[in-house]
């Protein structure tokens, strides 16, 4: 399947995905493309396949059928985690998912860039920039006092925040969000709608959430899916207005 | 940059540290031979000659606890079958001890050992060439524990095999190997094993002089052992380690590949275990298959967890003290030592999971490197 032309100019290209667990059909023939540069917000009801679909597209779980592919050469259905990571590829969890023994501090260095190899990752030395870059990282998602902290003390909404801030350090291309706004104060999710869109400047973003409120707030174009199969797409406006998409959310 | 840097590596191979590791290097090393060569017997603080490879092997069992703790209290691998590393390293150093008995042995077969004769076998299997050199068995202590637990471990980590999972099989795998080197047919001794051996480097295993100088290089050798521990756990590497017990998909999210880390830690701890029980063989002066009972490699990790896990020193302090007690209250009063081990254990879990070390810290408050979650409350 590997080409050397790309097969098409989306960063991230998914065509008839279809994923089964145990019978269950979580994707059903998805298809959706993502440009670069885009910011793309996903919504659906609780089954709809989210979560299974970013699993796809950072190797957590393999498609039965269909073709996933980023930048339209890497057929991500043939690569694992860490491969596809490398790739530029970052995710957040909808649940936040930092390492609690580890100091703030000490989370942003894993996520620094550079070599995963373990060699070299045994005889790593923290130089000056990669300093400079934690302490700017650390000042960007406002947890800069925190930074000797164990990240297991961290309250919900600065955890989210650690784990974005581990995901912004490593300069990735495309950002998955699952919820990032899950469980977060007002005050907190409006920060991180401000955060996220400016982000948005200098990367791709897809975010996956079920806030209304919070995907309003970010403007952006909705994709909405409906058991594992896109159901609408477009603006705000338009899906909200969506007949099919009013059916699925209010119930027949 | 002092801010957010906490400067910690600094602090780890300062020169306070270097002291206190030279101290206890120093002292262990030096006392015990000195004590036993010049102190006259009848004195108080006389060290008669029994007692040297007796502490020499408790030092062995520390090696070998610490090479669990790197992997346990660090990676959170718990093995249950750590004993067959050890024992394939003394069955490496049993088989040179062997060859070096030549036409002393009953039979006086120059070339064949005595089991062989008895089994009437002609020739010496090819498993058993080249082990007359010191050389070649010291490399095969490291090779042979080494490459088991990178095809093992290969198997294991790359199929995401963990937590109790890889517990049972690692179990499964020295109860499998116990089984087979009970074999005659296996060509290392069958039930009765390797024993009676004469000398090590030309020099007679039985002399005071050559088991002081087996203890030192068991000194040596858990000195190293801790060093190359503690530049693990300290590196960039060690966090990664830790990182992976917390949370192990994240660390494949960030490009991290999780099979390398588990593989690397995982044969190296197997090579510190086998180089243990190289030096454990001539200072007991046998090697039998019941080295690889799975009740053997369970003490393993009791040990760890009454020193305190993921402390390294705890690892360090828990085998030798269990292994004192034991020592003593097997001799004083037998029947009672599966109790009080039990016992132990479950005391250390319930009632101080941070072992030795975490009691003796507590004031300090453990740091995060302890495996329990962190104490909630600490949200400034």
């Amino acid at each position: 399947m590997r080409t050397a032309k790309p097969l098409t100019e989306a960063l991230l290209y998914l065509n008839g995905v279809t994923v089964s667990f145990d019978g269950f059909q979580a994707l059903k023939e998805l298809s959706l493309i993502v440009e670069e540069g885009e910011l793309r917000t996903i919504i659906g009801p609780n089954g709809a396949g989210k979560t299974t679909m970013m699993d796809v597209v950072t190797g957590k779980a393999r498609p039965d059928r269909g073709e996933v592919f980023f930048r339209g050469t890497a057929d991500l259905s043939r690569l694992d985690e860490a491969a596809i990571a490398n790739l530029g590829i970052g995710r957040k969890f909808q649940r936040p998912t930092v390492f609690d023994n580890l100091t703030v501090f000490e989370n942003l260095e894993l996520a620094l860039a550079g070599s995963r190899g373990t060699w070299r990752t045994l005889f790593a030395q923290l130089s000056r920039a990669h300093r400079d870059r934690i302490g700017a990282t650390l000042a960007r998602i406002g947890l800069a006092e925190r930074s000797r902290m164990p990240a297991g003390s961290l309250s919900h909404g600065q955890k989210q925040w650690l784990e974005i801030g581990m995901l912004l350090i490593h300069d990735r291309t495309l950002l998955l969000l699952d919820e990032p706004v899950a469980g977060m104060t007002d005050r907190e999710t409006e920060e991180t709608s401000a955060l996220i869109l400016d982000l948005a400047k200098d990367r791709t973003i897809v975010v996956v959430e079920h806030d209304m409120a919070f995907v309003r707030s970010l403007g952006a174009r909705v994709t909405v899916l409906h058991e594992g199969a896109v159901l609408a797409e477009g603006s705000i406006d338009h899906v909200q207005n969506h007949p099919r998409v009013i059916e699925v959310y209010l119930g027949r | 940059m002092w801010g957010f840097a906490p400067s910690e590596d600094k602090g780890k191979w300062g020169k306070r540290f270097w002291a206190s590791f030279a101290v206890c290097g120093i002292v262990l090393a030096l006392a015990v031979p000195l004590l036993n060569t010049w102190v006259p017997p009848d004195s108080s603080i006389a060290m008669p000659d029994y007692i040297v490879p007796l502490l020499g092997k408790y030092l062995c069992f520390a090696l070998l606890a610490l090479s669990l703790d790197l992997i346990w209290g660090y990676a959170g691998i718990l093995s249950l079958g750590h004993g067959a590393f050890f024992a394939l390293g003394g069955y490496c150093m049993g088989m040179y001890l062997m060859r070096q008995i030549g036409t002393r042995g009953v039979y006086g077969n120059p070339l064949l050992s005595d089991f062989m004769v008895f089994l009437n076998w002609k020739e010496l299997p090819w498993f058993w060439w080249e082990f007359d050199h010191f050389a070649y068995a010291a490399a095969m202590v490291v090779l042979v524990p080494g490459l088991l637990a990178l095809v093992f471990g290969w198997l294991a980590f790359r199929a995401r095999v963990t937590g109790v999972y890889l517990s049972i099989i690692t179990q499964a795998m020295t109860y499998a190997l116990m089984l087979a080197f009970f074999r005659n047919d296996m060509g290392f001794g069958g039930n009765n094993g390797m024993t009676d051996y004469k000398d090590i480097l030309g020099w007679d295993i039985h002399q005071s002089s050559t088991r002081r100088g087996l203890y030192i290089a068991s000194v040596l050798a858990l000195g190293l052992g801790y060093l190359v521990c503690r530049y693990i756990t300290v590196s960039k590497f060690g966090r990664l380690l830790l990182a992976l017990r917390d949370a192990e998909s994240r660390v494949r999210f960030l490009g991290y590949s999780v099979t390398n880390a588990q593989l690397f830690v995982f044969t190296i701890s197997a090579v510190l275990a086998g180089i243990a029980g190289a030096l454990y063989v001539p200072q007991v002066g046998i090697i039998n298959p019941s080295e690889f009972s799975p009740g053997n490699s369970i003490e393993i990790a009791i040990w760890v967890s009454i020193g305190g896990r993921g402390t390294l020193i705890g690892a360090i302090a828990g085998a030798v003290l269990v292994n004192s007690a034991k020592t003593w209250l097997t001799s004083a009063a037998p029947e009672t030592w599966l109790f009080v081990l039990g016992a132990l254990f479950i005391l250390t879990t319930l009632v101080f999971p941070h072992g030795i070390v975490g009691l003796l810290r507590r004031p300090r408050r453990i740091r995060a490197r302890a495996a329990a979650p962190m104490p909630a409350g600490e949200q400034a």
